[in-house]
This record gives structure tokens, C-alpha cells and sequence, in this order.
């Protein structure tokens, strides 16, 4: 097992190993859904929610069902199930108990099963040999800093709508190139720690 | 090899949990009992299963509400007023109201689900509307790839339609039946018969279902619905600006205006593309024959073959309302084509002098 302190984890899931800035997951949904803050917000909420939530379960999956019969080989395909499962469930719950809720989150909620970031995380806490609860701290961090990342790159490209943006890069490109700028950045934060 | 198996059955057993609990989540979460529907304070009430549409509910009761997109949220024709059990509006339904209807709980039936017990109210007018049953009399190719069909009423008899209404018309789709809104072209005199102007769309579900319609099928459709009030002041003339399938609420009201009125003034602007889209020409000539008071004026947009001839006008049909129209006449126009045609035409209409209140239109 892993012996990193559970603040370390926190901090460096939303700092220095950021799921955007520096794995590149989750980048489809960062790119759509990033032109307004408010949004950004939502979806942000609803994949730390999610994150937090299927990387326990998947952690108990995997250390209890697929450990012990050896068959670790099939994590990928038991996690994208339970991820999607999960989804859908949530999405139910939510709209029979929490209407305000469902249409603050409801339209984002499909858009999570196919977020990679949320399979990122479940897969990186197997390879890093990470106990439930340093698991657990490792999701909502995962969460926090895709949250962080897209409301970023909402609040330039609020920002950006003003600016002359040269044809050629216009929408798309544009982003992809803020994006790697943002990356650098975040690589200043590289030398506090690292998971 | 055994690795294998246990490999295969894992997966499949996790995959039929996980199914298994979102079946039986799904079955605990969307069964809201029964709930009661209260209609304008009592004046009906409604006894449904919950978790379905307001709209569907409705019209499972036989409470004809437009719905022009069939429930998709995008016409905004479904309006209701909740008093209770609505919950909070949607952002689905925001772009459709003002704020007053905002606040005064004005919702989109089809943005609605019945989780509890709720009290709406709902137009009179529209308690009034019908469900028709009726056969194909007719059905005559007039363009390329538009179609008019004629229905004899069945059950009930007859029609009490005013111009510029239409009917939805119920088609059957891959999962149960749409409703789709077609206006009305036969003239409101004719009580016993309904005839509609139907351009067929590619791919179209209701479109493609009505030109495979033959002689003798049958067909249920509802209606009448609409607001659209002709003057009745003979001194103001009436402005019929169309293109398409937007002939038939203009049929209507010429063929309707005409009967009451044998010398009002009338103008009808019909956009066509080429010579091909051309129709109820000669039957328009004849009418004005009749009654001299009818201008009629088609409009061609492409260019003329060589070897065809023309005596209507050229360009697009707002030109020609801007070249016919005068300045300032007390006039009630009615638009009903593809919205940039609306656009452009409702613009000079303003520029000739006509208040805003006084042009109403369809976009198809
Ligand atoms: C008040 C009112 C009156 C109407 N009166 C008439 C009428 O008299 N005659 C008539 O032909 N139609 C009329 N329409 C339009 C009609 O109700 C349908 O929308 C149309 O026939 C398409 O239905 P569908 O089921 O065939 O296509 P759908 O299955 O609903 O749509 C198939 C595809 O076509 C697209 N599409 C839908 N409508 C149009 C359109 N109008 N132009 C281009 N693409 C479209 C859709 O986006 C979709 O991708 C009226 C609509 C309204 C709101
Ligand atoms: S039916 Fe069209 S918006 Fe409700």
C-alpha cells in the first residue's frame, strides 16, 4: 500500500497532477462545455460527485471481487459498468428527490459516463496502490481540480469572447492552445510535490 | 482456460447486478401513484398515473392542448396555467414566456411531469376542441412535393373552424403516435369536410405518413385551434403573404373573407421558386373574376427558362409586397411560409405603416 499522506494526495490530485493539465483526461466534455462559468460550475459539481462516488465502489469492486479471483485484467470493462451504472442511478434518485437539483445537474449527468477523467481515477488508484480512503481523498481531489481546470478555461474564454481571435483559431483551436498554456502553468506547481 | 470462464461469468454476473438494481431503482422511482389532475377549479377532474407528461395526460383524457412539436418543447403552443403540484419552471421553458406568464405560473404542458396532485387551468376555448374521426376523399398531387388532401368527416359531423386555424393531425411513429399541426385550407363554410395543403419533408414522420395517404383511409385528427381573428371591419384590407404549404391557411381566409365580404380588399403574395411550385393559380384568377377586389400577385425567385413564360412578378415576394402595397392603408396582414421569409416581409410591412398587432403569422 501507499503510504502518501492523505493532504498530499488532495493537494497534488488538484495542483500538480490536475487530470486536465497534466493526464489530459476528460478533455471532450472540458471543451464543450466550458463557455460559461455557471455551467462549467455544474458539470464540474456533478463530476466531482461522481468521481468521489464510483471510485469507492470501485475500490471495493476491485480489492474484494476481482483481487481475490484474479482477474484483475478485467478492471476496465468493470469499470466503465459500474460507472455508467452509477450514472443512470443518480440520475434517477435525482429526479425523483431533488427536482432543483435535476435541472441544475440532469443535463450533465449523461455527458459523465463517457468523461475518461472518471475512469482516469479509478484506474490511477489501482496503479498507485492507494487504501479506501486515500482512494476516496484521491476522487474528490480528481473532482476539485477538473472542476478548477474548466472553470478556468470558462472564465478566459468568457474573457476571450471579447478579443480578436485570429480566423484560422477561432473556436476549437483556440481553446486547445489556452489549454496548453494553462498546462504550463500548472507545471509551476511540479516541484511542491508529486503522486 | 478456467481463468477464461471465470473471467466471462464475473462480468456477466456484474453486469446483471448492476442491471437488476437499476430496474428495481427505476421501477421504485418513477411509480408516483396515482394523482389527481384539477382543471379549471374543479370544473373537471382528472384521476392519472404519474410519471408522465401533463401532455400526454391531457390527451389521454381527451383535453386537447396544442402541441405543434409533439412535445419536444420547441413550439411553446402547449401553454397551461399551474396553480399547484408543478414544481419549479424549467429552463426548457423560460425562452417561451414573458415574465408576467412567469409569474403567473404559466408553464409548458409538455415540459411538465405529474408527480402529485395538480391544479391547472386551462382556456375555455380550448375544453371545445375535438377529436375527429374522418376518411380521405381526396388526395391531388399540386407540386413536385406538395399534396392536398381533402377528409370527409366521420365522427363528429361537422367543423366550426374560423380562418388561419389548424388541426393536429395524429400519425402513427416508430414508438406510438405524433401529433403534428396542419392549418386548415378548406373556406370555414364548409362544415363537413377538412382540407389541408401538405409539403412533405424528407424524413418527416407525419409529412411522409399524409402523402401515403389513399382514398378511403381513415385519419383522426383534433382541433380547431389557433387565435388568429379576421377583421370585421370591411374598410380594412387584408394582406395574405405566403409561400409553400403556407397556401392553405390563406385559401381559407380568401375563399372565407369573399363569402361574407364580395367586395373587400384583398391582397395575396405568393412566393414560388420556380414555374413548378406554381398552384391554385387559375383557380385565384377565376375567384377574382368574380369579386375585382382580389390582387394577386406571384412571385417567382429563380430565373425563367427560355422557353417558359411568365406574367407574375420576378424576386423573392417581399420585393413584390414592397412594389404593390401602399402607404398607410388601415390593412390585417397574415404571413405563412419559412421563417426568413416572415422576416423579411413582416419588415416592409412595418415600413408600409402596419402596427405590429395587426400581422400575424406561421412559420412552417
Ligand atoms: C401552426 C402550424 C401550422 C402548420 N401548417 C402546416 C401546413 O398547412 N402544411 C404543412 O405542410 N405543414 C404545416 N406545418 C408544419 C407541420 O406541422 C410539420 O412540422 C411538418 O409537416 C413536419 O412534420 P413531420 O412529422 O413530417 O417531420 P418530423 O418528423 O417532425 O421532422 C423530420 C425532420 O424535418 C425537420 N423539419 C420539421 N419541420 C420542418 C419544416 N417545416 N421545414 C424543414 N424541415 C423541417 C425536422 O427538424 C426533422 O429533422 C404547420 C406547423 C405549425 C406549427
Ligand atoms: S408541445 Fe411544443 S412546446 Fe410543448
Amino acid at each position: 500500500m501507499s503510504s502518501t499522506p492523505l493532504l498530499v494526495i488532495l493537494v497534488g490530485s488538484i495542483f500538480t497532477n490536475n487530470i486536465i493539465f497534466a493526464s489530459f483526461l476528460g478533455m471532450c466534455s472540458f471543451m464543450a462545455v466550458s463557455d460559461k462559468i455557471d455551467t462549467a460550475i455544474g458539470l464540474g459539481s456533478a463530476v466531482t460527485f461522481v468521481m468521489v462516488a464510483t471510485t469507492a465502489i470501485n475500490y471495493l469492486v476491485y480489492h474484494y471481487i476481482l483481487v481475490p479471483l484474479g482477474l484483475e485484467f478485467i478492471s476496465y470493462i468493470i469499470f466503465i459498468a459500474v460507472i455508467a451504472a452509477f450514472v443512470q442511478f443518480v440520475e434517477m434518485f435525482v429526479e425523483r428527490f431533488s427536482p432543483g437539483l435535476y435541472i441544475a445537474l440532469g443535463i450533465f449527468l449523461p455527458l459523465i459516463t463517457v468523461n475518461c477523467a472518471i475512469l482516469g481515477v479509478s484506474l490511477f488508484m489501482v496503479l498507485r496502490n492507494y487504501n479506501f480512503l486515500q482512494s476516496t481523498v484521491f476522487g474528490l481531489g480528481g473532482g476539485l481540480g477538473w472542476t478548477l481546470a474548466i472553470m478556468l478555461m470558462a472564465g478566459l474564454r468568457e474573457k476571450m469572447g471579447y478579443s480578436n481571435v485570429p480566423r484560422p483559431l477561432k473556436g476549437a483551436a483556440v481553446i486547445m492552445l489556452v489549454t496548453g498554456v494553462l498546462a504550463m502553468a500548472f507545471m509551476g506547481f511540479s516541484g511542491i510535490i508529486n503522486l | 482456460m478456467i481463468e477464461g470462464i471465470l473471467a466471462v461469468g464475473i462480468t456477466t454476473s456484474i453486469f446483471i447486478l448492476l442491471s437488476a438494481i437499476l430496474l428495481v431503482a427505476e421501477k421504485y422511482f418513477t411509480d408516483y401513484g396515482i394523482c389527481s389532475i384539477t382543471i379549471n377549479e374543479g370544473s373537471s377532474v382528472l384521476e392519472q398515473k404519474g410519471g408522465i407528461t401533463l401532455l400526454s395526460s391531457l390527451i389521454d383524457n381527451k383535453v386537447f392542448i396544442p402541441s405543434a412539436c409533439g412535445g419536444k418543447g420547441s413550439c411553446g403552443f402547449c401553454k397551461v396555467i399551474v396553480q399547484s403540484g408543478g414544481g419549479s419552471i424549467l429552463p426548457t421553458e423560460t425562452s417561451f414566456m414573458t415574465r408576467g406568464e412567469i409569474r403567473s405560473g404559466v408553464r409548458l404542458a409538455c415540459q411538465v411531469k405529474v408527480k402529485q396532485n395538480l391544479e391547472i387551468s386551462i382556456p375555455e376555448g380550448l375544453l371545445s376542441v375535438k377529436e375527429f374521426s374522418a376518411t380521405v376523399a381526396s388526395s391531388i398531387e399540386l407540386t413536385h412535393d406538395i399534396k392536398e388532401l381533402t377528409f370527409d368527416l366521420i365522427e363528429p359531423v361537422d367543423i366550426e373552424q374560423k380562418p388561419g386555424q389548424y388541426i393536429q393531425i395524429c400519425a402513427p411513429a416508430p414508438d406510438g403516435v405524433v401529433f403534428r399541426a396542419y392549418s386548415i385550407s378548406s373556406p370555414s363554410y364548409e362544415k363537413n369536410k377538412v382540407q389541408i395543403v401538405v409539403r412533405l419533408i424528407p424524413g418527416g414522420i407525419a409529412s411522409t405518413y399524409i402523402h401515403g395517404l389513399k382514398v378511403g383511409d381513415s385519419v383522426m385528427f383534433t382541433g380547431p385551434y389557433g387565435e388568429f381573428i379576421l377583421s370585421e371591419d370591411e374598410s380594412t384590407d387584408i394582406v395574405c403573404v405566403g409561400g409553400g404549404a403556407g397556401m392553405a391557411p390563406i385559401n381559407n381566409i380568401i375563399h372565407s373573407l369573399y363569402a361574407k365580404w364580395p367586395n373587400r380588399k384583398c391582397y395575396l403574395f405568393f412566393g414560388c421558386r420556380t414555374l413548378n411550385d406554381v398552384f391554385y393559380l387559375e383557380q385565384f384568377k377565376e375567384l377574382a373574376k368574380i369579386h375585382p377586389n382580389l390582387k394577386i400577385v406571384y412571385g417567382l425567385s429563380d430565373p425563367i427558362g427560355d422557353d417558359e413564360e411568365w406574367d407574375g412578378d420576378s424576386g423573392f415576394i417581399h420585393l413584390s409586397v414592397d412594389k404593390h402595397l401602399e402607404f398607410g392603408k388601415k390593412s390585417q396582414a397574415f404571413l405563412c411560409g419559412p421563417p426568413p421569409m416572415i422576416e423579411a416581409v413582416t419588415d416592409i410591412l412595418s415600413e408600409k405603416g402596419l402596427k405590429a398587432e395587426d400581422i400575424f403569422y406561421d412559420k412552417f
